[in-house]
């Protein structure tokens, strides 16, 4: 009987790994999917007993949001005002000092300071968020209570900070793959015609990696609006609406934190509202990754 | 034959693995007893006890169970107390479930909950384990605040209340704004305040002035990160962060009283001193584990109240709840 390993190509008989292997790989991907046709089912069904009783226009429109203490109030717009502020606050720190990061590692370093920079930079995304947290509560806030007097222990603007740091390496690594993919014979064009190294960067490199770049703030954006244990720890639990960012506010996701640790009987409003505020972020979520999807595709430019 | 050799090591690891993870082993083992009260182990009284005991509630009664189950572990290390903080109200929706063996509460069982304990067939012990004043604190940097009438206080808190700032509640008092930090809607301490400040359980303002949580140490933290905050709490969270509130001595109608442990323990600290409880499931006492467990408790309450920072009961009283038990 012949080996079948003497030939250099195997014999007409296939293994049985080669039947099995295609049907393994496509059970491993169907996972996902049916992971996340699970959790969106599972947020529509609880959220449609919660909507029954809540129309959602008071849902949607809604200034007061009080959902465990009577009088009870469902207007998630406070919540959705809070997310907001605290994400806004973070984008303002890590766009601008995310973008600059990724324009010096990718026009400005030499190999030697981008190898050495680079790993340093993820670092930070490494920090578990309960330690940005807390970092944010014990030396951030102190902080600002000095700069600004009267400002409160929780505030947005130190979870927001917190926040942004957090993210800066999200915006810096995907700008600066986006930049270094630009093929070199544009800068060469643009240094050749007399451009500086400045304006070669900024009004040619950029222009041309503008749907990555574009691409990493949106899903630096994502980031800092699911993020949860920073704002839990830092940012308060006082849904209200304001634009000051000294305020203590609650995000949505604080708010799924403070009713889960209380124990809410299931089926009670309470308990459907989670659900419901759950809904909302998956859908901005959502929305914000189409968003994402469509500006890549816009922008994008083929060499 | 090397890929033969592969298979049957693989095979011959998963059969040793099936093989070792259905027997039961009598030294140390680490499996948690389920809810059904099976009964573990002989049964004799057997010197070492094991299993897991799953206690959750107030965050008021945790220190003390929380110490109490430090000091059990040493002595019976292949027992688990694991202490949760959901408040007394999450504590019981749990506890009368049967999902817990032990419920910290700092307020006696409600009606509805006993109702629905008797409608999923819980028996249940109730046991009085220490005192506890519940205190008004705020920043120590606040030095107009000499004392508050529980009238004042009532004002702070009802509900829709007009008081934004300190000069609303007494004339002299500086014009800055109030920031209240109180327990949340699971927690005792918010039932017990409430029904006795505000005469309705649960009612409670609800503005953009409270921050609500039920977890104490964030309201020890908003306390004392801000000059105009007031809050309230157990006294053990007092006594363990005195340097950093101020204590709040309350008028009752008899002149300001501040908690300690003689006003709390004659009834002078009112009207906010209060008994604290603990709810045993009595199925679960068929446990050699738990029955130790509640049985040391309640011989340690009286020093380690005292240690956590709350009132110890007198000793008769202990006597009474250690014979509800026997």
């Amino acid at each position: 009987m012949e080996n079948v390993q003497d030939h250099p190509f195997a014999g007409q008989k296939r293994r049985p790994t080669d039947h099995i292997m295609p049907v393994f790989l496509f059970l491993c991907a169907m996972i996902s999917t049916l992971t996340t046709v699970g959790i969106v089912y599972t947020l529509f069904s609880e959220s449609i007993a919660f909507f029954k009783q809540v129309p959602i226009f008071e849902f949607l429109g809604g200034t007061k949001w009080a959902p465990l203490i009577a009088p009870t109030h469902f207007g998630v717009l406070p919540l959705l005002m809070g997310t907001f502020l605290v994400t806004l606050i973070s984008a303002v720190i890590a766009i601008p000092v995310g973008l600059a990061s990724a324009i010096y590692l990718s026009e400005y370093a030499s190999a030697r300071v981008r190898k050495i920079i680079r790993p340093v930079l993820e670092v930070l995304a490494g920090v578990p968020t309960i330690v940005y947290g807390y970092f944010a509560l014990t030396f951030i806030s102190p902080i600002l209570q000095v700069i600004f007097p009267g400002a409160g222990l929780f505030n947005a603007l130190s979870a927001g900070i917190a926040v942004g740091i957090m993210i800066i390496p999200i915006v810096c690594s995907l700008s600066e793959e986006a930049m270094r993919a630009v093929p070199n014979s544009l800068r060469m064009g643009a240094y050749a015609l007399g451009s500086t190294r400045l304006e070669t960067a900024l009004k040619v490199v950029l222009p041309a990696a503008l749907s990555g770049v574009m691409s990493s703030f949106v899903l630096a954006f994502s980031r800092a609006i699911g993020e949860t244990m920073i704002v839990t720890i830092a940012a308060g639990a006082t849904p209200r609406m304001t634009a000051n960012p000294l305020d203590s506010i609650q995000t949505m996701t604080a708010y799924i934190v403070q009713v889960s640790l209380g124990d809410t009987p299931h089926g009670s409003l309470a308990y459907g509202s989670i659900f419901a505020v759950g809904l909302t972020l998956f859908v901005i979520t959502f929305l914000l990754n189409i968003l994402a999807a469509a500006i890549a595709k816009r922008f994008r430019e083929a060499y | 034959m090397k890929k033969t050799a592969l298979w049957m090591t693989t095979v011959s690891l998963l059969v040793l693995l099936t093989a070792c993870g259905g027997g039961q082993t009598s030294s140390q083992p680490i499996e948690s007893t389920n809810a059904s009260g099976q009964e573990q182990s002989t049964g004799q009284e057997s010197p070492t006890l094991s299993g897991t005991i799953d206690i959750d509630g107030s965050s008021t009664v945790y220190p003390l169970t929380e110490a109490i189950a430090e000091e059990f572990g040493k002595e019976n290390q292949a027992v688990r107390v694991t202490v949760g903080v959901s408040g007394t109200g999450g504590g019981f929706k749990r506890f009368v479930a049967g999902e817990t063996a032990i419920s910290n509460a700092s307020r006696p069982i409600k009606d509805e909950e006993a109702e629905k304990a008797k409608a999923n067939g819980i028996e249940y012990i109730e046991l009085e384990v220490a005192y506890d004043g519940l205190s008004v604190l705020v920043n120590p940097e606040n030095d107009w605040v000499d004392h508050l009438t529980v009238e004042e206080l009532n004002t702070i808190f009802k509900p829709e209340s007009a008081v934004t700032k300190w000069s609303d509640v007494r004339a002299g008092w500086p014009a800055e704004e109030i920031k209240i930090f109180s327990p949340g809607a699971d927690s005792g301490t918010f039932d017990y305040f409430t029904e006795t400040i505000n005469g309705k359980a649960q009612a409670s303002r609800n503005d953009a002035l409270v921050t609500f949580s039920e977890d104490d140490n964030t309201l020890v933290q908003g306390v004392e990160g801000e000059k105009n905050a007031i809050g309230y709490f157990g006294f053990a969270y007092y006594e363990e962060n005195k340097d950093r509130l101020k204590l709040v001595p309350i008028d009752g109608g008899e002149g300001p009283v501040a908690p300690s442990t003689e006003t709390i323990n004659d009834g002078t600290y009112k009207p906010l001193s209060r008994p604290m409880y603990i709810y045993v499931n009595k199925a679960f006492m068929d446990k050699p584990e738990v029955k130790a467990f509640v049985d040391y408790y309640l011989k340690h309450a009286g020093e380690l109240a005292d240690e956590v920072g709350y009132v110890h009961l007198p000793q008769n009283k202990l006597d009474e709840e250690m014979a509800k038990i026997q």
